[in-house]
Formats: C-alpha cells, structure tokens, sequence
C-alpha cells in the first residue's frame, strides 16, 4: 500500500478541460453521474457473490484471498459477464423501450380507448 | 449479435511484471465497464440514428430548408435531442468511471510498481530520458481521453503511474478487442509488414508517439535484428514503457523522450520504417505537418511510413457517420480528433516529400487471439472511434528521392 499519496482522493481526480454540459440541468447532471456510478458497484457486488457462490461450491470453504485470487476461466468469466449484459439491459429497459418507440411510432392510449369505443 | 456475444472477462489479460495487480472488485469493475460500453454502443447506439432520422433531421429539413451541409451541423442540431444527450451523458461517465478504477488500482499501489519499474530500468541505456524535452501544448491543453494528467502528468516525481493507469484500464475501453497485451494495432502493423514485403529486413525503426510501447514491442519482436527507437514527450510513459519491454524480454527498443517536431538528433535518412499507431489524432493542425516532415526526412530512400488511424471522413462518408466518429473529439477530450480525420493525409504526405504515387492505404483490423478475445464488432454494432478496426496510409519512399 502507498501511504505517502492518498490514492483515494487521488484516483477520482478530475481531468483537465471544461465538461461538456450534457444535460443542461445541473442537478440532473449529478444524480444521473451518482446513479451510474451505484450501478456499477451493484453490478461489482453481484460478481463478488457469484465468486463467493462459485469457490464455496467448488470447496466448501474460502478465504478472502481465495476471492481476490480467483479468475475464472474463458467459459466462466462469459457467464458472468452475461450476467452483466442482463443486468444492464433491466437497467437500461426505459431507454429501450423509447428506443422501440421511437422506431414504431404508436397512437396513444387515448386514442386506442378512443377507436374501441365509439 | 447473440446474447452469448460478451467480452472475455479482465483477468483474461496478461499480467506482465509491471501490469498492476487488480482486486477482485476492480476486474469487476473494469468487467462492467467493458459490458457498458459494449451496451451503450450496440444496444443503445442505435437509438442516435433514430433520433437523427425521425427527429433531428426533420426538424433540420423544417428550420432550414436544406439538408445539413456538414457534420458540425449535425452535431449542433443532435445536441439540442434529449436521447443523444443523455446517452452522451452516460458514455462520458463510463470513460470518468474508467479512470477512477485505473487510478485507484495503481495508486494504492505505486510504491511497489514504482519499485519494480526502477529495477527492471536499472542502468538500461535503452531508456533515455531528457527532462529538457518540453511537453506540447496539444498535450497540455486539455487531459486526453478525460485521462487525469493525461500520459505526462506524475502523481509524484519519477512515478510510471500514467503508464500503468493507461495500460490497465484499455480492455474496458475496448471490450477486450486489444487483445490479452492492448498490442493487437501493433500486431496487425507486424504481420501486415511481413505479408506486404517477405524477406524484408529494416534494421532501424523509428516508432513516433509510443506512449507504453505496447505497439512496438510486436515490431521488434518481429524483427529481432532490428532496432527500434521509441519516442514520446511523456517520461512516466517512457519508464513504464521500457520496464514493461524488459519484463516481456524485448530488449532491441530505445525508448527515449523526444518531441517528433524536432527530429535534429537524428541524422537524413537514417530510419527504413517510420511508424505511428493511433498518434496523429492527438496532435494539432499546426504540429502534425512538421512531424510528418520530420518523419520523411529521417525516413531512407526505399523505406517505410505508415500510420494507424481511424478511416478519414471522406464525401463517401455519410454526415451522421462522421458526425458520431467526432463523438470523442468534442465529449472525451480528443480535440484535435475532428480536424484530424477530416485531414487529407495523401496531401500532408506528398508536401512532406511522399509523393501519391508511392502512396497506399490499407484496412488493418487488430491481430489478437480471437479464442479469447474476440473481433471488434462492427457495422451497427460498432464503438465509433474506439472499434479496432483502422486505415493505414503509408507510403514507400521513393529511391533516389531528396532525404
């Protein structure tokens, strides 16, 4: 470990050069860059407890170091990943769905309740 | 695309000596990242063109009564859409994310890959720093790709933390697409050479802009009798760069800090190959002409200039192509991206003394071992920019031609 740097301020330093303003709402801004960032350690924690799954099945019993030790194989390692696709597309289901919507314009419901009743 | 179709996970890529050692939740971490923004590109990338098609060019059409004369004008109407916005929002973070992983995985560590790094660079006179060499301002300006100090910066003095930063974290970048070394451009550029002219012999390569070196290694390690001089204004990158050569065995590369706008230590034709891999685009309008002169000069009569790029936006291209192409230039920090692919580098080359007709261009696509880390995907599925698949615009320098 590297005590003469506090690597944790230091790893999430900010780059140089203006960001761009995305959203054109400050607020937005944060909670969505705060949202992404909880995704990711969901998704980390996920993988945590599939290793944890994984080594207790193949040994009965593990230690942290067996958990930082382990990399699984080509097979194993896609497996998880899936795991990750999955995840993200449940996250990302409301951007899909516009994205449907978007490509098969539809009327609204109003207008379906509209057409079966009269 | 099938639902099987994922990135290899990270603990696939080679841990050479100087590779940061990575806990079990920054793979995790750096295996969500390659997920997303394998996710942002391919599912969700194709929600831009719908935003372009069914909206944002009808709205174009509407105001101006004309079609959009040029990827600016593209990118300023597909600005003001909220689905581009917000996927922008979302792509910039997973770069932010990116290096926040990197750097936390190297920092906490520094001390010991500092350490290693100073052993394995030990009175090697193949690592040749110049603290006169001043870094340019296209380097200076902004951080590139949101990288915090982008290649030259130091957490402390003499540190390899950009190096390594860098090299731990283009798998998820990239899906993987870099192969198990990120080596897959230099790779293609060595078995390109060697199908292009077998029996080929250059005895001195000259590799502009090398950052880690992770390019030049598989050139050197192709030509063995050859020596390779890698540059860079960046001195972490450098040390890092060297202790990672020396760790993989590869000794014929001096890597030495050096700014390829003044090549005056190097003597008229004294190169066979001059190489460049993805560099060009990290330049500016004003230094890219002068390397390239530089890069000619150096160059022997009968030898070698490629660069690796991504293709050049030509009028074949469609706008909204170009325009998603841009992407980095304006939202990663890549700014002189734009000007650069819209550059006609037959010409820049030809003024540097290359003439068009000893000119070619080639596609390269990454050499890796596709059992584990598979194509780039590309059509639909494509990661604009980051996809490992280039032009390459060399040229052959005629024989008898000035130096």
């Amino acid at each position: 470990m590297t005590d003469a740097i506090d690597w944790i301020s230091r790893s999430g330093a900010k780059p140089k050069g203006r960001r761009p303003d995305f959203l054109g709402n400050t607020n937005e801004e944060r909670m969505l860059s705060m949202l992404m960032a909880l995704v990711a350690e969901v998704s980390v924690v996920r993988e945590r407890l599939d290793t944890v799954e994984r080594l207790l099945e193949a040994k009965g019993t593990i230690s942290r170091a067996d958990i930082e030790g382990y990399a699984p194989d080509l097979e194993t390692g896609k497996e998880r990943n899936r795991i990750i696709r999955e995840y993200l597309a449940r996250i990302m289901r409301p951007l899909q769905h516009e994205l449907e919507a978007t490509a098969n314009p539809e009327p609204t419901i109003d207008e379906v309740v509209d057409e079966l009743t009269h | 695309m099938s639902a099987n179709d994922v990135p290899p996970p990270y603990t696939a890529v080679t841990r050479h000596d100087l590779f940061p050692e990575v806990k079990h939740d920054e793979a995790a971490r750096f295996n969500f990242l390659a997920n997303l923004n394998r996710y942002l590109a391919g599912d969700l990338g194709a929600g831009n063109k719908l935003a372009y098609e069914k909206r944002v060019l009808p709205a174009f059409r509407a105001e101006h009564g004309r079609e959009p004369a040029d990827r600016h004008e593209v990118r300023a109407a597909m600005n003001q859409d909220t689905w581009h916005r917000f996927w922008s929002a979302m792509k910039r973070n997973s770069m932010e994310m990116r290096q926040q992983n990197g750097r936390a995985a190297v920092l906490r560590q520094l001390d010991e890959l500092d350490a290693r790094a100073r052993a394995l660079n030990a009175g090697a006179n193949t690592l040749q720093l110049d603290p006169s060499v001043q870094v340019p301002r296209y380097q200076t300006a902004v951080d590139i790709h949101c990288m915090p100090g982008s290649y030259y910066g130091e957490e402390r003095e003499g540190d390899v933390s950009a190096g390594a930063n860098y090299d731990s974290g283009l798998f998820a970048t990239t899906g993987g697409a870099l192969g198990a070394l990120n080596d897959g451009g230099g790779q293609a550029v060595a078995a390109w050479s060697k199908s292009a002219r077998p029996g080929w012999k250059p005895t001195r390569i000259l590799d502009i802009g090398c950052t880690i070196g992770h390019n030049a290694v598989p050139l050197a390690q192709a030509y063995p009798d050859a020596e390779v001089v890698a540059i860079d204004v960046a001195a972490p990158a450098l040390r890092y760069g060297h202790a990672r050569a020396q760790s993989l065995g590869v000794k014929n590369i001096i890597f030495r800090q050096a700014d390829a706008e003044d090549l005056s230590e190097f003597a008229d034709a004294s190169f066979d190959w001059v190489q460049t891999t993805m560099f060009l685009h990290e330049l500016s309008a004003s230094s890219l002409p002068r390397i390239i002169q530089e890069a000619s000069r150096v160059l022997k009569p009968g030898g070698l200039m490629l660069h690796i790029e991504q293709p050049e936006y030509t009028d074949a291209m469609p706008l909204f192509e170009q325009f998603m192409r841009d992407w980095d230039a304006y939202n990663n920090n890549e700014p002189f991206w734009s000007a650069m692919h819209g550059l006609d580098m037959a010409d820049v080359m030809a003024s540097a003394g290359l003439p068009r007709d000893s000119q070619f261009t080639v596609g390269v696509k990454a050499v890796v071992d596709e059992t584990i880390f598979p194509p780039a995907p590309s059509g639909d599925q494509e990661d604009y920019g980051r996809a490992a698949i280039w032009n390459a615009y060399g040229a052959w320098k005629p024989e008898g031609a000035a130096a």
